[in-house]
């Protein structure tokens, strides 16, 4: 391995690596929506910095502030569909998330920082519950996940609003209220902790066989079973981290508003954290996975939701605008459009022998 | 006389067909389920199993069990079709556009119901031409009938009074029972009675059903033995499409109203009330008429809520989930002691 004259430079390298990603496309298309704004307001991309506190504002810090939820429930997510399982429940943990915490900060009523920090707590301890749930049935019961995930989806929904008798419950706490507004080093806090929490979890199954684990289970259980790897702890923890980020995702997502809307919080939230994990070009069909891929799906959907807005377009129809990205993504995916793709190159190929030979 | 019974082998009769065995076990399960709902019903609050109530089971539900039939196909094959909801949502908010500003109540129906064979065949060519795997596709679709609906408007539609399409509404006394408990029916009604016999029809008496039977078992080797599976894959997105458009003909002739968050969840109703009827979420095993008793367990299930009044009603999405994990739990077993004979 080691570096000779003819070999590209590393930027090239890079460069050509790059494009071997699957998620290049959801680059392309990240950049695409940004040109498009810029073309509405050619200072689109502008970050100030306020003097007097520090703080970065602009439409990115926007961009990277909406991001923090969907990120968490898309990486979650990846690891999830990594052993060709799925977890539709993210969106009603996070909803049971918000409530749990709404709730206790609103009968408990103080607003110092122990109150915020047991509020959090709670709110990942229930969802770490509901999480090893869908972890047991899936594992030693051996339901599919699809449904043990969606009894959960239906069954949580319920559950966030008993816990709140239905209301949309509302609190005052700063402590809580800075994780979604506050900022470090000028950035927001939900980015922040967002983007740690991707990085130890990328260290734990990159750095780890713990990923080639989850892989080889989403390739064929029995083989990874033969092999000694045990699948029921490995499932129920995969599933247990998608909803504890989920839970983050719910204080995070209650936590800028300080209110749970009880039917709203997390609705469709699945959907955006399936979405970001195809567009980062992890297979739907398990045994491969792309932590990277999924925190850029992430961003592009935030850069989406937050485009359509800014096009004065209806926020209501976004739905739309993503199932077109959906579309043409699994389309440049499916192997029919490659091969034809293929054809047309060795088309043009062999046209070009057949000018040299002539 | 006896030469045809000689050279015929009996055909099951209809005894033999009905006696429990692992297959139709969950059904069973259901339809016990339906009748001891009924039961408790009718002693706990009373004028549970009177024409009334059954009339209204059936007029309220009518949108449910089409779209559960439809479901139903989808399932077999071992689909998922999650676009449904959606569909509905589009296709009720153009019918009452276009009938407000003054269409022919006859073409605004055909359109309606086509719009829904529309999405249908872009799920159908986006799963077997194009390899999106079911689940993304019909995703895809949901998003985007959702997402137009609310480009459309996003206001509540009203559909006139005097509109024509409120006559598939229009209730028919049956028969005239004391006082309010008549057996009331819609044309909505006969409609959804329809949809499931032709829908039985096709699926148990049909080479188009055995073939979906037989893809649901396994799609391998169903082409091996070379039955049209492009084909009956493309059919049964589009039969799936076409009965969500008829779906949102029958919610809105009753309703009146369209709106773009209309149907939100109902696909996860439907596929529900299948799972609930009897049909393996992995397909190859399932009846219609599961579906059907399926859609009307889960109608059944809010009557008795609204008629508890101590059950707050925000509950009612954790018992639908408590019913189907109960049921997938039974179709496990049934599964795992299949695989033992």
């Amino acid at each position: 391995m080691s570096a000779s004259g003819t070999r590209p430079s590393a930027a090239v390298q890079f460069v050509t690596r790059l494009f071997h990603q699957p998620y290049v496309w959801a680059i392309v298309a990240l950049l695409l929506l940004l040109v498009v704004n810029l073309t509405k307001n050619p200072a689109y991309l502008g970050v100030s910095v306020n003097a007097a506190t520090g703080n970065l504002s602009g439409n990115v810090i926007d961009i990277l502030r909406a991001s923090a939820p969907i990120m968490m429930i898309a990486v979650g997510m990846t690891l999830v569909i990594a052993t060709r399982g799925i977890d539709l429940s993210v969106g009603s943990v996070m909803a049971v998330a918000g409530a749990v915490s709404m709730e206790f900060m609103n009968t408990t009523g103080t607003g110092s920082f122990g109150t915020a920090a047991v509020a959090v707590l709670l709110a990942l301890g229930i969802s770490a519950l509901l999480g090893t749930l869908n972890g047991i049935l899936v594992s030693i019961v051996g339901l599919q996940p699809f449904i043990t995930t969606l009894v959960m989806m239906l069954a949580g929904r319920g559950l966030a609003k008993v816990i709140t008798s239905g209301q949309n419950t509302s609190a005052t706490n700063e402590p809580f209220r800075w994780i979604a507004n506050g900022t470090v080093l000028g950035f927001p806090v939900v980015f922040v902790i967002a983007v740690l929490i991707v990085a130890i979890l990328a260290v734990l199954v990159r750095r780890t066989a713990l990923g080639l684990m989850i892989e080889s289970i989403g390739i064929n259980p029995k083989a990874a079973r033969m092999a000694g790897i045990r699948p029921v702890g490995i499932l129920i923890s995969v599933y247990i981290v998608s909803a504890v980020l989920a839970g983050v995702a719910g204080i995070f997502s209650t936590a800028s508003v300080m209110t749970v809307e009880v039917s709203k919080t997390g609705m469709t939230a699945e959907m955006d954290a399936i979405l970001a994990v195809v567009i980062g070009g992890t297979s739907l069909a398990g045994g491969k996975f792309s932590l990277t891929g999924s925190v850029i799906g992430a961003l592009l959907i935030a850069t989406l939701d937050k485009t359509i807005v800014y096009m004065s377009i209806p926020s209501s129809a976004t739905p739309a605008f993503k199932a077109v990205v959906i579309v043409i993504i699994c389309l440049l995916q499916s192997p029919r459009v490659r091969s034809m793709f293929n054809r047309r190159k060795t088309r043009v190929t062999s046209t070009r022998k057949e000018a040299v030979s002539a | 006389m006896t030469l045809t019974q000689l050279e015929r082998p009996a055909a099951p009769s209809l005894l033999s067909r009905m006696k429990p065995n692992l297959e139709t076990l969950p059904t069973l399960a259901a339809v016990a389920i339906f009748v001891a709902m009924l039961i408790y019903g009718e002693i706990a609050y009373g004028r549970i199993v009177a024409f009334s109530t059954i009339s209204n089971l059936l007029i309220n539900n009518a949108y449910l069990i089409i779209l559960a039939v439809g479901l139903t196909f989808v399932i077999l094959t071992g689909g998922i079709d999650l676009s449904v909801g959606a569909v509905i949502a589009i296709s009720s908010l153009v019918g009452v556009m276009l009938a407000n500003a003054g269409w022919n109540p006859l073409v605004v129906f055909v359109l309606m119901i086509l719009i829904g064979s529309l999405f249908g065949v872009a799920s159908g060519v986006l799963i077997q031409y194009f390899n999106v795997q079911p689940f993304i596709a019909t995703l895809a679709m949901m998003f985007l009938a959702r997402g137009l609906a609310s480009i459309l408007s996003t206001t509540p539609q009203r559909l006139d009074d005097d509109s024509a399409i409120r006559t598939l509404a229009t209730p028919w006394k049956v028969y005239d029972g004391p006082k309010i408990d008549d057996l009331i029916t819609t044309p909505n009604v006969l409609i959804a009675a329809l949809v499931v016999i032709v829908a039985f029809f096709l699926l148990h008496r049909t080479r188009f059903g055995r073939t979906v039977y037989a893809i649901g078992g396994s799609e391998q080797s169903a082409l091996l033995m070379g039955l049209p599976v492009v084909r009956t894959k493309l059919a049964i997105y589009v039969i799936s499409g076409t009965l969500a458009g008829l779906a949102a003909v029958v919610y809105t002739s009753k309703l009146g109203i369209a709106q773009n968050i209309t149907g939100v969840g109902w696909e996860l109703d439907a596929i529900a009330a299948v799972i609930i009827g009897g049909t393996l979420l992995t397909g190859g095993a399932g009846f219609v008429l599961g579906s059907v008793i399926g859609a009307l367990v889960l109608g059944l299930m809010n009557v008795l809520i609204t008629r508890d009044g101590s059950i707050p009603p925000e509950a009612t999405t954790i018992i639908t989930g408590g019913i189907l994990l109960a049921f997938v739990l039974l179709q496990r077993f049934v599964v795992s002691r299949k695989r033992k004979t």
